[in-house]
């Protein structure tokens, strides 16, 4: 589904700030992967998603996306295919609209006729998302019509999940999607994407942070560390793996002794 | 009385539009479009340059065209040449100072004599008598209001609202926000060509210079009828502009007719109300800060 071969990103090339976000990174994700992403703060996992949704173009190599080569389309291209969740629950989806604004708009991603442009949401589609929102248990499909802005954290997350999943993409990718919710919400939205993923069958790649997390979520677990993925696990082999075991490996990754362990078994 | 009014309510409809416009660029896109000033003329001169040619229902389109290229200047300018959105709307407006000239035939003005206008026309089919001006000028302004809400509730209309409210979001979406901010911006200044080609005929004159603070005015349109009507939903924005207008037409008569303040303060006037207004917000919550600071302050003293 997901074909990456050999890409690399230099950020301020020639001057005192260049870093290398990503170095000659290739991954290949089959239809149906569930893959979780784990690395320390700067290891190039934001960079790599954002590399695929398009955010920059790479230096080198190629990404291709279902048999097409999407490396040099624009952002808005891609995200035809591609389902965003971001950290910050804001970035979403847009405070002063309706939810069914919001998931209206989410509806027009991807597969529709061009002249859905000036087509206006109908009864049908309501009755649509009332379904959908209902599905999230959390009492949306009743307040419709407010704007999204009165919406928690959890449930504006929770919102935009299902509007990047409506349509199923060809690639789901969760940026740490949980990271800013409390404990409760987290588990609540986490339990929501796992329902949703292996019910539309979709391919997803997941960062996080919670090494216990990456290791039951998902079919495979990949390790990032300074612009490579140096772990790379599944099937019977991740099966047999403890997050202590996932913690060697990081800091035989790193190269170095981590400070605090507390910081990834949190 | 009578006169001040239907005057008043009249230029209120046209001038209306500008506000109008304004709503969509600077409230629903969260961009200061100040192609405004220019625009308005453009719409006047195309108006009546055509009017003059003999078509005057076709200068009504005409203008229009011509306000939405010159949006589409500026829409060109900030998403592909990354002008800073303020500066494009200068950069835009400057030009089509010249622009207007040529429109004009390299004349400063130009007028309307014996030929026919929309509002000529309107009246000799004889619907609302001494009205006819008054009910034209509204029935334009209120078909555009409503067209303008219903364009506003398609996807496209709603990508355009979602690009001012998250910009984020919406390349998340597919949505190529290059594509929404023009086709917002074409539009915003089709409207306000649309106010300059209505007022250019309705007082069969359009001046190089007529379209000076037009933007400062519609938004003080637009401030006044958000104020008085809020601005919670696009249905209370779109009717809140008409209202703002209206208000504001009305200050400006009783000003004129009375000479509470000289009609050369105006201006001045206009923008120190748009000025307050806008900051209306910072000085609120700086006030209620020193407030708190105050109390706090004397609570301690107290102890």
């Amino acid at each position: 589904m997901l074909d990456i071969k050999d890409i690399s990103k230099t950020f301020n090339p020639g001057t005192v700030n260049e870093k290398k976000a990503l170095d000659r990174v290739s991954l290949h994700l089959e239809k149906g992967e569930f893959v979780t992403i784990v690395g320390s703060n700067g290891a190039g996992k934001s960079t790599l998603f954002n590399a695929i949704a398009g955010v920059f173009y790479v230096d080198e190599g190629s990404i291709s996306l279902g048999g097409e080569d999407v490396t040099f389309q624009p952002e808005h291209r891609r995200s035809r295919e591609l389902g965003r969740l971001f950290q910050d629950p804001m970035r979403g989806t847009a405070p002063h609209m309706t939810i069914e604004e919001n998931l209206s708009l989410a509806f027009l991603r991807a597969g529709r006729p061009r002249n859905a442009f000036f087509s206006r949401i109908g009864k049908e589609d309501k009755a649509a998302f009332r379904e959908q929102l209902a599905r999230l248990g959390m009492g949306l499909e009743d307040r419709m019509k407010q704007p999204v802005g009165l919406l928690s954290g959890g449930q504006r997350q929770a919102l935009t999940l299902l509007m990047a999943t409506m349509v199923p993409p060809k690639l789901l990718l969760l940026d740490e999607h949980t990271a800013a919710l409390d404990p409760a919400t987290a588990e609540k939205v986490l339990s929501l994407t796992q329902e949703i993923v292996e019910k539309g069958e979709l391919t997803c790649l997941m960062i996080t942070h919670n090494l216990k997390n990456a290791l039951e979520l998902g079919t495979r677990t990949l390790m990032m560390d300074s612009g490579r993925i140096v772990l790379d696990v599944g099937g019977e082999e991740r099966k047999g793996l403890t997050v202590e075991d996932l913690l060697s490996r990081f800091r035989a990754g790193v190269g170095e002794d981590l400070d605090n362990d507390r910081i990834l078994l949190s | 009385m009578l006169y001040i009014t239907q005057t008043a309510l009249e230029l209120g409809f046209q001038y209306a539009l500008v506000a109008m416009a304004l709503f969509l660029s600077y409230r629903v896109l969260d961009i200061a479009d100040l192609t405004t000033d220019g625009c308005f003329v453009l719409g006047g001169a195309v108006s009546v340059t055509v009017t003059l040619a003999g078509h005057p229902l076709l200068a009504i389109p005409a203008a229009m065209l011509a306000g939405a290229c010159a949006g589409a200047v500026t829409a060109f300018l900030q998403t592909r040449l990354g002008v800073p959105s303020i500066l494009a709307g200068i950069v835009t407006n400057t030009g089509l100072y010249t622009v207007n000239l040529m429109v004009m035939g390299w004349k400063s003005n130009a007028a309307l004599l014996r030929e026919d206008t929309i509002f000529t026309l309107f009246r000799g089919l004889g619907i609302g008598g001494g009205f006819s001006e008054l009910l034209l000028s509204a029935a334009i302004t209120i078909l555009a209001g409503v067209l303008l809400v219903a364009f506003l509730g398609t996807r496209l209309g709603l990508s355009i609202r979602a690009t001012g409210d998250n910009p984020d979001m919406v390349r998340a979406s597919s949505i190529d926000p290059t594509l929404t901010i023009t086709v917002g911006l074409c539009v915003s200044n089709a409207l306000t060509a649309l106010s300059g080609a209505v007022v250019g005929q309705a007082q069969k004159t359009v001046d190089v210079n007529s379209g000076t603070g037009i933007v400062v005015i519609g938004l003080a349109c637009l401030i006044i009828g958000e104020t008085v009507l809020g601005r919670r939903t696009i249905v209370k924005g779109a009717i809140a502009v008409v209202v703002g207008s209206v208000i504001y037409r009305f200050i400006y008569a009783v000003v004129l007719y009375t000479k509470v303040v000289p009609v050369d303060c105006l201006k001045l006037l206009t923008a120190i109300v748009v000025g307050a207004a806008i900051a209306a917000p910072s000085i609120r919550e700086w006030a209620s800060f020193q407030r708190r600071k105050q109390a706090a302050r004397t609570g301690k003293g107290g102890k």
